[in-house]
């Protein structure tokens, strides 16, 4: 099962031309996912790495098929390329691009909540590195051939930190269903949340691991819900517990601005959630197994 | 990314908010002549830098003559004033506001910002003004009116005046009060700010709305499309260290330890800060290299960790995707060849083509220390920092 992509899922990908496009095309392709086409506006009727090139999304879904699409569309242009892709009917889109404008993403946002619930484009990013269902689907930039398919749900908003825990888990022998980023950015497509509540569905999922970051109420929101409504465990890792106070660490949105979002709070409150804390980076992967051996 | 006072003046002034009558000083002598040019017999002498806090840390000072201007100016100008928001180092003073005195009969707190969850603009105020409003959210929430504002339709004129009548404004000035806030939230939206802060907004005795103070921060996304904006960055208030990384596309965050790090990705960078602290050590820094990065990307990188002169050891930990550890691993020894290295180097390398890469560093011949894991990265980084201090301490 996983989620969000398997081996049947119809990507296309937008950006599909550029050198940045090409290149991770052309690895999703050699990963095994269905790359069925591209989009790029004006060089529609063209062939690229032996796939038909569209102008434009719509009519990419309409000779396709294409259920997914993922965005290297630069950063002035890329709001209006995700808008673009969920009129079109794509259900689920990955953008992997980094610095688009923050009112930018809160038009997007707006955008897709005038979509019935059902009829509504699934976003994760942007600046992530893309979703994995490792054997079946890349949808993203990672390096596919770290991750090992198996029950862990995966969601995080740093891609090499992403990495890091895959890596560890598969020196332990431990696969993963699906891996999501959803990016450091401070407004997202998809929160942690939004990805636990699809992990709890999915009948292949038996853990999860959330790694989160600094700034914002994500990961404790997503605690919250998890008590409520999660049958499964989930393990969580909040990177900066040494960052200070309102420096931006790197990512757009990992900067403490108010009450509630260093990493030791978030931590306390996770742990008071019923969240399996991992203690430091390097232990997810020993968490996890020690999580597993106990079901 | 921050803008001075003045500027943010300056730039809602265009929008219809009244502010008081103010001139730019570089020197004691300019603030003199500014004073003259206003007129009056009071002037607030206020330090420009990125920061809010700034009366607390003497940067504001009141004068009544012309003596007082100079004097305060002289006091301020090159002075490095330490607020809360700046951090021990503190930010330097290079240029003055000089501002007309005015009478205030009601100071009002008023800000528009972006709520990350709920993602849109929420406009804040109260009536309890000049106040630190983090503290007031804490000890009295009520005193705080938050409206959100709906992006397709925009700021609406009923909750301009809603917001209004909640500042306990008098009637006789709601229409301008209306005219100010939405040419606030004109300039928040034509502008890509993120955030505007008037604290404080005043009522004056003859009834009139004057922003006393301004703050805007910028998205540094949207740049691309707000040249104007760009040009009012001013150098002298960043991390040094920061400006030069961010001129070579780099992304620098400067920190007080002593161990100078070399990641790819944020999220990383954050990891490995924390190990490095659970190890009991102290990051000098880190720099992102980002994706991608080629040999010569990595000494550049290399080369900026090291410039500071407070690293006693430097770790490199990549977890290679788009990047490759054979490409990493010939950048760092490139580097290493060039620069005379004078700290321990521990090197961790995982991810794509990485025999390629740790072949690279063993064939090599230099003393680099090499690591297989997060954990172990850090913790040998630490252990040789700790004999590098070890060594200086007996050598004083």
């Amino acid at each position: 099962m996983a989620i969000l992509i398997n081996e049947t899922t119809r990507i296309i990908v937008q950006g599909f031309t550029g050198k940045i496009g090409s290149f991770h095309a052309q690895d999703m392709i050699n990963y095994g996912s269905k790359v069925v086409g591209g989009v790029t506006p004006g060089k529609g009727g063209q062939t690229h790495l032996g796939l038909p090139v569209f102008n434009t999304v719509k009519e990419a879904v309409e000779q396709t098929g294409a259920e997914a699409s993922i965005v290297f569309v630069p950063p002035a242009f890329a709001a209006d390329s995700i808008m673009e892709a969920a009129d079109a009917g794509i259900k689920y889109c990955v953008s992997i691009t980094d610095g688009i404008p923050t009112q930018d993403m809160m038009t997007v946002k707006n955008f897709l909540r005038r979509f019935p619930i059902g009829q509504r484009m699934v976003l994760t990013g942007p600046n992530c590195a893309g979703t994995i269902s490792p054997g079946r689907s890349m949808l993203g930039i990672m390096p596919g051939h770290i991750y090992m398919q198996g029950n862990v749900g995966i969601v995080g908003r740093s891609g090499t930190l992403g990495y890091e825990a895959a890596d560890q888990l598969k020196r332990l022998g431990i696969g993963i269903s699906t891996s999501v980023g959803i990016g450091g950015d401070p407004i997202n497509g998809s929160s942690h949340r939004d990805i636990l509540e699809k992990f709890e569905q999915d009948p292949e999922t038996k853990v999860v691991v959330m790694i989160g970051e600094i700034g914002g109420p994500q990961e404790v929101e997503a605690g919250l819900w998890a008590k409520e409504n999660m049958s499964k465990p989930v393990i969580a890792y909040i990177a900066g517990l040494t960052a200070p106070e309102g420096r931006r660490m790197g990512h757009a949105g990992a900067i403490i601005s108010s009450a509630g979002e260093s990493a030791a709070e978030k931590v306390a409150m996770l742990k008071e959630l019923g969240v399996v804390i991992s203690p430091t980076p390097a232990a997810m992967g020993q968490t996890v197994a020690e999580v597993l051996a106990k079901m | 990314m921050d803008i001075h006072e003045y500027q943010a003046k300056e730039i809602l002034s265009g929008y219809g908010v009244k502010i008081a009558e103010g001139g730019l000083a570089y020197s004691p002598e300019d603030a003199v002549q500014r004073a003259r040019e206003i007129g009056g017999h009071v002037w607030a002498v206020k330090a420009q830098i990125h920061s809010g806090a700034r009366g607390k840390a003497g940067g504001i000072k009141i004068c009544k003559t012309h003596d007082e201007v100079e004097a305060a100016a002289e006091a301020l100008l090159g002075k490095r004033l330490v607020t809360h928001q700046t951090g021990p180092a503190g930010k330097v003073c290079n240029r003055l506001y000089i501002e007309a005195g005015t009478d205030i009969a009601k100071e009002i707190y008023f800000c528009f910002l972006v709520d990350r969850c709920a993602e849109r603009i929420v406009m804040v105020g109260s009536a309890q003004g000049g106040m630190d409003i983090e503290e007031l959210a804490v000890t009295n929430p009520e005193a705080i009116t938050k409206i959100y504002i709906e992006p397709a339709v925009g700021l609406q004129d009923y909750q301009a005046r809603e917001m209004a009548f909640a500042l306990g404004l008098d009637a006789e000035i709601i229409s301008h009060a209306v005219k100010t806030i939405k040419g606030c939230y004109r300039a928040l939206r034509d502008l890509d700010a993120n955030m505007l802060e008037i604290n404080p907004l005043v009522v004056t005795h003859s009834n009139e709305l004057v922003a006393l103070d301004a703050k805007m921060g910028f998205d540094e996304n949207a740049l691309f499309r707000q040249l104007k904006i760009s040009e009012l960055r001013d150098k002298t208030q960043e991390d040094p260290r920061e400006t030069a990384a961010a001129d070579r596309g780099l992304s620098y965050v400067g920190l007080d330890g002593d161990i100078g790090c070399m990641i790819n990705g944020a999220g990383l960078a954050m990891a490995t800060m924390d190990m490095i602290k659970l190890a009991g050590g102290e990051p000098a820094n880190f720099l992102d290299v980002g994706g991608g990065a080629s040999a010569e990307r990595t000494e550049k990188a290399f080369r900026l960790v090291l410039a500071d002169k407070n690293v006693k050891a430097m770790l490199v930990n990549i977890f290679a995707g788009i990047n490759r550890c054979d490409w990493i691993a010939e950048g760092v020894v490139q580097a290493v060849r060039k620069i005379d290295l004078q700290v321990p180097l521990i090197v961790r390398l995982s991810g794509t083509n990485v025999e390629e890469g740790q072949r690279i560093i063993r064939e090599s011949g230099l003393p680099i220390i090499t690591a297989e894991t997060l954990a172990e990265a850090a913790e040998k980084a630490v252990h040789a920092r700790n004999e590098v201090a070890a060594r200086l301490s007996t050598a004083a």
